[in-house]
């Protein structure tokens, strides 16, 4: 009977497990409730997925009201592989938060932040599970609203700024979004993502759509941080407490991108209102831009955290440059890599995390010769940069190779050259912390630093292992990321 | 302002019509303009009103801090546990036809209890917004 509802107690369990640490009001308890709640909502994704691997949708009528008058949830391939992948980072990061939280967070904080984590892991699902346009856009504000809190809770007094500023360009986004889904509400009644999808063809020649197609895109892309509005994200993740950053960059972005994806293969693609407009272009033009400009800033950082965090705006270039191709192969390295971004990221900044509590910074001229201080962190983090990288054998690799096949089958071998020639930028900047690490001597500050708490770096070893399981058996990621591209191409049912 | 009597004696009179008034929104709520968000706006304002003209301390007595912010998360936990009775007496979440035997009676019941909810946790959050701005420069001193 309980399976039935999967898809509603995977928003519900976070969901109501937020308030109850409110009222609870004991930092303890909220830490064991999140990680309750999270290993749940993991539990309740792999069931869904496993549920609609074979190719089934799975429909949830909220309230018993039935689509396209009530909010439906609906579930494909694509949808739960986003929902697992979320529901992962999560279960890993709230096991690695409690060290690293009680550092970094005051401690009359600590169920708030708990709290706020619950909650965008709730907005963050259902994002992923909802089919529904404007129950999507709450969703959105619940994970926006909990994760602007959550980078205002970090030390650095910068972050309130980072904060402040992510916060009115997500609003922009979010309102973008929502004038779209507005204008396509006008033109066709409903706000089911499917039943749009059906009538949207009717009133295509309208210039209407255009609009909402052009809200909905530049909305998106500044909640995915495409590179020109990319803006918000360094500052945001490099003064965010360091388990925030780990959970926002291996999940926030990720769940925008399948937003962009759901709108354009699922909503837009019948309308034909892509025919004869250069919307491919622009998007690889950016997508190029991205991985070239944002990793060469990267190399200039010298902050790691921030050096990592443009690096993300980089590799969300390579995710939105194989959806530009539209191809099978294009869009399965882009799902893929949305999987393989989040582990490898995840990993990084877990770890990144580790030295921030030791030491309280993460600049590369105070964090010369950690190599010998913190050797387990610092060559996880020698082994997920290569996975960033993308060094055969990793996650990485199997992004890169599929962009790579998914260019030279358009017959653009200029743009497998970038590919690959990006990489080489990324090879700088892992390369820059790798000497500052093992080919400086440690000043006394850093020589008497301990390892990190074995329940940061476990959980951060088990994201950096993860990098080379999955690089190796792509069996789930490939599989899955593959089977979602289909389905996304073979457009609404 | 603890000297003008006026303000006072009119304030006391007030107050207890204003948290009348929120209850008469509330319920009045499903068949004409109002419901559990305006009433808990008018409950707050109430409280607000009399943190005004008898001084924050005195409001804090009356509605303690702990339970303003119990007030915030209870209110959706009880709108999340309407949504959980609509599962475990076998219909969806938030199914209110199956809360009684008459669906029709089902969805009022429905209806009432998430705007209860509703109720508690704006009244709650309104609290929790105007304690934090009106205590602020009470806990920090002046800032030159």
């Amino acid at each position: 009977m309980i399976t039935s509802h999967l898809p509603i107690l995977q928003v519900v369990v976070p969901l109501m497990a937020a308030p109850l640490m409110v009222v609870l009001r004991s930092g303890a308890a909220a830490w064991t409730l999140a990680v309750a709640a999270s290993w749940t909502a993991l539990a309740i994704a792999a069931g869904l997925f496993l549920e609609v691997a074979g190719g089934n949708v799975v429909s949830y009528w909220i309230g018993s009201w039935p689509p396209p008058w009530g909010i439906e949830y609906r579930i494909d391939i694509v949808n739960a592989f986003l929902a697992l992948l979320v529901s992962f980072i999560a279960a890993v990061v709230i096991v690695y938060c409690r060290e690293s939280v009680r550092a970094e967070v005051p401690r009359e904080r600590h169920y708030l932040f708990y709290a706020m984590y619950a909650l965008c892991l709730s907005g963050l699902l259902g994002i992923a599970v909802t089919g529904d346009a404007f129950n999507l856009f709450v969703f959105l504000e619940i994970s926006s609203l909990s994760s602007y809190v959550l980078i205002a809770l970090g030390r650095d007094r910068r972050a309130l700024m980072a904060a402040y500023q992510y916060l009115i360009l997500g609003t922009i986004g979010a309102t973008f979004y929502v004038i779209g889904v507005g204008l396509l509400y006008l033109l066709t009644g409903t706000l089911n993502l499917a039943d749009m999808a059906a009538r949207l063809p009717a009133v295509s020649d309208h210039r209407s759509v255009l609009a909402a197609l052009a809200f909905i895109t530049v909305g998106i892309s500044l909640k995915l941080a495409l590179f020109p509005l990319h803006l918000w994200l360094p500052n945001a993740y490099a003064y965010a407490p360091s388990a925030v950053t780990a959970f926002l960059a291996a999940t926030a972005t990720k769940v925008s991108v399948y937003v962009l994806l759901r709108f354009y293969f699922t909503v837009f693609s019948g309308s034909g209102i892509f025919d004869d407009r250069p919307l491919a272009p622009i998007w690889i033009t950016l997508s190029l831009a991205a991985m070239f400009i944002a990793s060469a800033i990267a190399i200039f950082q010298n902050n790691v955290k921030r050096l990592f965090a443009y690096s993300s705006v980089a590799q969300i270039g390579y995710i939105t440059l194989g959806v530009s191709f539209g191809s099978v192969y294009g869009l399965t390295a882009g799902i893929v890599h949305l999987f393989n971004h989040a582990v490898t990221k995840g990993a990084l900044f877990m770890l990144l995390g580790g030295i921030a509590l030791r030491l309280g910074t993460v600049r590369f001229d105070a964090i010369g010769g950690i190599g010998r201080a913190m050797p387990f962190t610092s060559f996880g983090i020698v082994l997920a940069g290569l996975s960033l990288i993308g060094v055969p054998a990793t996650v990485g690799f199997v992004s890169k190779w599929y962009l790579v096949l998914a260019a030279l089958e358009r017959g653009d071998a200029w743009l497998a050259f970038a590919v690959v020639g990006s990489s080489l930028l990324a090879v700088v900047y892992v390369w820059r912390f790798v000497e500052v690490a093992y080919f400086r001597e440690p000043t006394t500050e850093v020589a008497r630093l301990r390892e990190a708490p074995l329940s940061m770096l476990v959980p951060a070893w088990l994201m950096v292992l993860a990098c080379f399981y999955f690089g190796l058996d792509t069996g789930v990621t490939l599989g899955g990321a593959g089977a979602a591209a289909e389905s996304l191409l073979r457009g609404p049912r | 302002m603890r000297e003008y009597l006026v303000l006072r004696v009119i304030a006391k009179m007030m107050i207890a019509f204003m948290l009348l008034f929120a209850l008469y929104v509330q319920f009045h709520g499903d068949f004409g303009p109002g419901g559990g968000f305006q009433a808990g706006v008018i409950s707050a304002a109430a409280i607000i009103f009399y943190a005004v003209i008898y001084g924050l301390p005195a409001a804090r007595r009356v509605v303690p801090e702990w339970l303003v912010e119990t007030m915030v998360g209870a209110g959706v936990l009880l709108y999340a546990t309407v949504g959980l009775a609509g599962i475990v007496l076998g219909g969806n979440y938030l199914d209110y036809f199956v809360l009684d035997s008459n669906p029709v009676h089902g969805q009022v019941r429905g209806i009432f209890w998430v705007e209860a909810g509703v109720f508690i946790t704006v009244s709650g959050v309104m609290l929790k917004i105007f304690y934090l701005f009106a205590g602020r420069r009470r806990n920090e001193g002046p800032e030159t």
